[in-house]
């Protein structure tokens, strides 16, 4: 598993997309947060990161679909699959590899955002006064979320031999668990229906996070939805199987 | 074992032994179910029925065993283009459970004469080149058991006697089983011959008794510059049958080494002017057409 994690790591670090992706990440949250009139620290005058905690789970949508589309599709492509799999590893093996090489690779994206975090600490009225319980909440819970959407990145591009499609379709069902599920408890005709829709989107779950407030509901709601979602492309991945 | 797609039977109920270290030719036209077969070898995909055994160990039950005594060369020998050699070779080392990568990966390079290529990126190499990577991955964890889909394919003459020349080398300590269908490649290489069609095994033999098959039967093209009777060249000594391929050409089939000579004896004799003559030695590929269906009537 980590042989197959390492090369992943270094086929992104020398392929544009990792520094691709990183760059507009940093550039869409430094600009929502620092330059953007409206929202930026500047205008709300508070010194708190929820600017970039609120646009980062839409950002990621696009970034995580565009770091996992390869994952898989691009070995099917080739037809590297058939010499992966023949080599003494289990199936499991290699799709944690790569899951866990996204998942890094989003970590080190996030990583500079720390910046943000000492800048605002320096900005404080009182220096250092700033809501640290909820920042750390808030990155953890960015990180679960960046974890449930790497695992249905890897399984989007476990059905298709098709980088395009695993992008399209990566998207589409981030946008589905975290958008359309999450406005299901505001439907007022849906009522009841569509609040316990809502408990099953991965926003009502990235909220509470951000709150600070860390529950053990969400954390286990976060990575059993990543387990589903790696259990599904390991079903996907025996097909060849059938 | 038998391998079913949907409704088709790729591979129909097959069943053979390799020694250790035999050298076995898998021949067979295309789509015969040769890579089928290969596949279900290495535990790529696994047989509809029936059972097949690596080194003693089941492919279904024992698979990730099985994959550690096996080295696999896919069909079109499939690469990561923008990998270095040596990062590739390294990181199928790693998969293999090498416990020396670095070693490992230099013996390698040194086995398959990758050593001037070693720097480069797979993508910017030739076929023959790229050909040696493939063997050289299918290497790296030094298998017992090396199975070759079609290692030769698409390559030019000169490259393709060095892989044979490498896969002999390789061979001596080995089992390798690998599919062509190219028959010199058989009669350079391997001691054995396994010829399927349509997923059936219709000839697996030691490559002496196959050739000897056609014992007793010496093949000559002939082409006269006039017309001659059959009944003329009946008188040819030795002659056991003849064929009339039109345009005044025959083939003829004789009984004796000798026969083409008793053929330009006959022309000589008779004062006919040959305008071609051929004698058609390659026993094994009119014995390949014969028993994959495509039967000349000699």
């Amino acid at each position: 598993m980590w042989t197959i994690y390492k090369k992943e790591i270094r086929s992104f670090l020398s392929s544009l997309i990792a520094y691709m992706v990183m760059l507009v990440f940093l550039g869409a949250t430094g600009l929502f947060m620092w330059v953007i009139k409206g929202n930026s620290v500047f205008d709300l005058g508070l010194a708190s990161m929820q600017v970039m905690f609120e646009m980062a789970p839409f950002i990621f949508i696009f970034l995580i679909s565009a770091i996992t589309m390869r994952s898989f599709s691009e070995e099917k492509r080739l037809g590297t699959l058939e010499t992966l799999t023949t080599r003494p590893v289990s199936d499991l093996g290699i799709i944690l590899g790569k899951y866990f090489a996204g998942v890094s690779l989003l970590l080190i994206s996030l990583l500079p955002t720390l910046v943000y975090y000492y800048s605002l600490s320096k900005l404080g009225q009182t220096e250092g006064n700033l809501d640290t319980g909820a920042m750390w909440g808030s990155y953890f819970g960015l990180v679960m979320l960046g974890m449930a959407y790497t695992a249905m990145g890897v399984f989007s591009s476990a059905i298709t031999d098709n980088q395009i499609v695993a992008l399209i379709s990566s998207m589409a069902l981030g946008f589905f668990f975290y958008v359309v599920l999450g406005m299901m408890g505001d439907i007022s005709v849906l009522d009841a229906i569509g609040k316990s829709l809502e408990w099953f989107s991965l926003q009502y779950h990235y909220d509470s996070m951000s709150r600070g407030v860390l529950d053990t509901r969400d954390i286990l709601y976060m990575l059993s939805f990543s387990a589903l979602f790696i259990g599904c492309t390991k079903i996907v991945f025996e097909s060849r199987k059938w | 074992m038998t391998k079913i797609y949907g409704i088709q039977k790729a591979v129909n109920n097959i069943s053979f032994e390799i020694e250790p270290s035999e050298i076995v030719g898998f021949m067979g036209p295309n789509g015969a179910g040769k890579s089928t077969t290969m596949k279900m070898l290495t535990c790529y995909i696994p047989p509809t029925s029936g059972e097949a055994k690596v080194c003693g160990l089941d492919v279904s039950d024992q698979s990730i065993q099985v994959r550690k005594h096996v080295g696999y060369l896919p069909e079109h020998n499939p690469l990561y283009l923008d990998m270095y050699v040596k990062e590739y070779l390294a990181f199928a080392a790693g998969l293999g459970g090498v416990k020396n990568v670095n070693e490992r990966v230099d013996e390698v390079i040194a086995l398959t004469h990758l050593g001037k290529e070693k720097h480069k990126k797979i993508g910017q190499l030739s076929r023959g080149y790229r050909q040696r990577v493939g063997l050289a991955q299918a290497i790296i964890h030094d298998p017992d058991v090396l199975i070759l889909d079609e290692p030769t394919s698409g390559l030019d003459p000169n490259q393709v006697m060095e892989i044979r020349d490498l896969i002999k080398n390789l061979g001596s300590n080995k089992t390798i089983m690998l599919s062509t269908h190219i028959m010199q490649e058989v009669e350079a290489i391997c001691s054995r011959v396994i010829i399927i069609d349509k997923g059936v095994i219709v000839a697996d033999d030691k490559l002496e008794n196959l050739r000897n098959r056609s014992e007793g039967k010496w093949l000559v093209r002939v082409q006269f510059a006039s017309v001659v009777s059959g009944d003329e060249l009946k008188k040819i000594q030795g002659l056991l049958e003849l064929t009339a391929l039109g345009n005044n050409t025959w083939r003829l089939a004789g009984d004796n080494m000798q026969f083409r000579q008793a053929v330009s004896q006959f022309a000589l004799s008779s004062n006919l002017e040959v305008t071609e003559l051929v004698s058609e030695k390659d026993s094994m590929e009119s014995i390949f057409r014969q028993l994959t269906g495509h039967v000349d009537n000699l």
